[in-house]
């Protein structure tokens, strides 16, 4: 189901939490809604689920009019960032809920159950109730029961931001093979750049409720359409009167085409790179990206004087 | 309109309850005029029932008060066989009916009770006396001042005392200058529960008290009392003092309550 | 101490004159009526409670008006008002002379009446916290699973508010069995027809029959300590979800 959000607004008195805000999901797709903390990117999601109503502007769902329809009506399974597990149910009563609603047959809602537990990997969690499983086998069991009824479209707010590092990965993962396989229109909240980079087909990035650019992963990162894009996917840093991202820091000894003094403050080894952390003449701090085999080639040592260039391409001027 | 529907049942419960019987009590007591209800408020009967209540509540709050810190900081702070037990006695007056308490300490403290005879001998008048209205007003309103602190000494933990024993304090003054502040208001809406407990009493008192007008007769059993000698302007005026009082203690309740959830 | 000796006292009286005389008390047909009446009493109040109450607490944490503080503050007068004066304040409105023509005084609705009053704040307070920790996701998600917003109260928020309101409905029922101060002047406490069991242990005490008061009071305890067993039991049940986390 393909969803359309056309000059969406939402006030919370004075303030504007979504701010005219378009944008078209197409069918099957997985899409990423990036932005910090306050870029009005939950509570989109939200009114698209239906539970929030917007102030101005439409939500269309399979080219129906949605806006003014219950959460209940829409079809659409919405996960939550904390879970909102129903506590007092067990895991399968829990994955059961949206069918038992639909007072579908008790054999078919077993099978059901059944499938879904499988393909979230809690076949054995069945009898269990959401206070003894862990955080990330809770948010297994908030998409299985959000899968159940075959919604149409699947929501998640910062689906995987309650939990560690490390589940946190290998959930991300996790999803991306589940769309793989189930390929349902899916929406996904996230104020992680590398999650949506990583998970995505498409990413929407906001800023104080409006859309700032739109496109795959490697759109947003190679051609940034301004500078907030341009910082949020990817580092980046001012050198002279340009933005230019820490692998294209060009470092030599000597000056040449429109490179600038700086020195060099300290020199971290990560692997197979090496972050060179400068200073220009103003006190501007940035910070360059070389390989291993520049560093050597180089030389470098702390408190050096150097003469640092933008690469030819992907630079962007404001 | 069906948003509102559960507000109007709510508040609509709550006049016909509450409410409407409250307001009924000030009309009824002023039906007659100003100058009855000043002769019942003054009379030497009136003036006595209060004091009698007052005594005893003097004697019970201040008791009961002590007790509860006390009982309070043993149970949080200490560990002891029977610990359990104390906690869920604490709380048994609350379950049980007046009658009952009352009725027990009749048979404990009569003339062929358990101490009773032993008391009797020494000259020691327990029974249709003030001694054993006031140990029963003492035992009906024990819980309160406990109840109110356990759950807030649990909540601060012992931090505190710990850090001013290691600045050199004894437990004596860490007691008063660091635990008594810290749940001071605690103690306060304690008090206050107590109070209103010890004032309202009846049942209990009622058994051991033979109310005896002019004697052993507490406020509340003279509402009773005027009421059944069809001296109703007096039973209402009384009644309105109680209230009056009431109204008072639920204000200073309300404003001292332990923030716990009240949207 | 002060609390444990007058109990023993009470249980050893009632064994006075022998279980015979126990036995004889209790069954008799004053005493037998006292209890029936007050064991129903009780569990009606303790319903109603439970079903008011918790509206009333669903309105002070969800809704919100002008005055709803007050009308929060108001819930509390049962625990601050004598007794005996909620009694009066009852008949003075729904008793003889009665300015709207209502007059139940004498009947066992009057005891009833008088017990939602001093039970009020009951449910009322043990039901507030727990809603308001709701977490309201839950009922969120359960919308966005297709749940009509009466199967959402149903099927979400009741279940979870149930320990709550179980709670409050134990202490509703055992302040309603003992319950005195507010009886006593409304009911006219007629032998079977409006006397609860309260005022008939303390009659039996005025008329000299302490061992017949106290067998009666053994009884009445004794049901109490079972009902509220029950409910205790019945409320282990419902918060199993939360143990073994």
């Amino acid at each position: 189901m393909s969803i359309e959000i056309r000059n969406v607004t939402k006030r919370f008195g004075e303030y504007a939490a979504v701010d005219g805000f378009s944008l078209e999901v197409a069918s099957g797709s997985l899409t990423a809604l990036l932005g910090p903390s306050g870029s009005g990117k939950s509570t989109l999601l939200r009114i698209v689920a239906g539970l929030e109503t917007p102030d101005e502007g439409e939500v269309v769902l399979a080219g129906e009019l949605a806006t003014e329809l219950a959460p209940q009506k829409r079809g659409v399974g919405f996960v939550f960032q904390h879970y909102a597990a129903f506590k007092h149910m067990t895991v399968r009563d829990n994955v059961a809920f949206g069918l038992k609603i639909r007072k579908r047959p008790k054999d078919e809602i077993a099978a059901r159950v059944d499938e879904l537990l499988k393909l979230v990997g809690l076949q054995a969690y069945g009898a269990r109730y959401p206070a003894q499983l862990s955080g990330g086998q809770r948010q297994r069991m908030a998409l299985a029961r959000a899968l159940a009824p075959e919604p149409k479209v699947l929501l998640l707010d910062e689906p995987f931001g309650a939990l560690d590092a490390r589940v946190r990965a290998e959930l991300r993962d996790w999803l991306r093979r589940l769309h793989d396989e189930v390929h349902v229109t899916t929406v996904f909240v996230t104020h992680d750049q590398e999650e949506a980079m990583e998970v995505a087909d498409r990413v929407a990035v906001l800023n104080e409720g409006r859309l700032e650019q739109v496109g795959t992963p490697v759109e947003l990162y190679d051609t940034p359409t301004s500078e907030f894009v341009m910082r949020f996917v990817g580092d980046a840093h001012r050198l002279a009167d340009r933005l230019v991202r820490p692998h294209d820091i060009a470092l030599a000894r000597e000056p040449s085409g429109r490179a600038v003094e700086v020195e060099v403050e300290r020199i971290t080894l990560l692997g197979a790179d090496v972050r060179v952390d400068l200073v220009d003449g103003h006190g501007e701090r940035l910070v360059a990206r070389v390989p291993r085999e520049e560093l050597e080639e180089l030389g470098l040592e702390r408190g050096e004087i150097l003469w640092a260039q933008p690469a030819a391409e992907r630079v962007f001027v404001d | 309109m069906r948003r509102f529907a559960p507000r109007f049942v709510a508040l609509g419960y709550l006049t016909v309850i509450l409410l409407a019987p409250l307001a009924m009590v000030f009309w009824r007591t002023f039906e007659h005029g100003l100058s009855p209800f000043w002769h019942s408020l003054s009379s030497q009967e009136t003036l006595h029932a209060f004091q009698v209540t007052l005594m005893i509540t003097a004697i019970a709050v201040p008791l009961n008060t002590v007790f509860g810190v006390v009982v309070g900081l043993a149970i949080v702070r200490r560990r002891f066989p029977g610990k359990g037990l104390l906690n869920a006695f604490i709380d048994l007056p609350l379950a049980l009916s007046p009658v009952v308490v009352g009725l027990s300490l009749f048979l404990l403290y009569g003339r062929t009770g358990w101490f009773g005879s032993w008391l009797t001998r020494h000259g020691v008048q327990m029974l249709f006396a003030w001694p054993s209205m006031a140990l029963a007003t003492i035992f009906v309103s024990v819980p309160f001042v406990a109840r109110e602190v356990i759950p807030t000494l649990r909540e601060l933990g012992d931090e505190q005392e710990q850090a001013a024993s290691t600045l050199g304090a004894s437990p004596w003054q860490t007691f008063w200058r660091i635990t008594l502040p810290s749940i001071r208001w605690a103690v306060v809406y304690g008090v206050v529960l107590t109070t209103a407990r010890c004032l309202g009493e009846y049942g209990a008192v009622a058994i051991v008290s033979g109310r005896i007008v002019g004697k052993t007769e507490t406020a509340t059993l003279l509402v009773q009392d005027s009421y059944e000698r069809f001296d109703a302007t007096g039973a209402y005026t009384v009644g309105l003092v109680l209230a009056a009082i009431a109204v008072v203690v639920l204000v200073i309740m309300t404003l001292t309550k332990p923030k716990e959830s009240t949207a | 101490m002060i609390v444990v000796l007058p109990i023993a006292a009470l249980v050893w009286e009632s064994k006075k004159d022998g279980a015979h005389t126990f036995w004889q008390v209790v069954r008799s047909p004053e005493a037998t009526a006292a209890l029936k009446l007050t064991l129903v009493a009780a569990v009606i109040v303790a319903l109603v409670n439970a079903v008011f109450g918790t509206v009333i607490a669903w309105v002070l944490v969800r809704d919100d008006f002008h005055g709803k503080s007050l009308v929060n503050a108001v819930i509390d007068l049962p625990f601050a008002l004598p007794t005996i004066v909620a009694g009066l304040t009852l008949l003075s409105l729904y008793g003889p002379h009665s300015p709207i023509g209502v007059d139940v005084a004498f009947t066992r609705t009057a005891i009833v009446l008088a017990l939602c009053f001093v039970a009020l704040p009951f449910v009322v307070r043990t039901v507030q916290p727990v809603l308001h920790e709701l977490d309201r996701e839950m009922e969120e998600a359960a919308r966005s699973l297709g749940a009509s917003e009466v199967a959402v109260f149903g099927r979400i928020v009741l279940p979870n508010i149930l320990p709550g309101i179980l709670s409050g409905v134990a202490l509703a029922f055992a302040r309603a069995v003992g319950e005195i101060g507010a009886v006593v002047l409304i009911s006219g406490n007629l032998p079977y027809r409006t006397e609860v069991s309260s005022v008939f242990v303390m009659n039996r005490i005025e008329s000299g029959d302490s061992a017949g008061a106290a067998a009666v009071a053994v009884v009445l305890l004794v049901v109490s300590f079972a009902i509220l067993l029950g409910i205790g039991g019945l409320r282990f049940l419902v918060t199993r979800h939360e143990r073994h986390a």
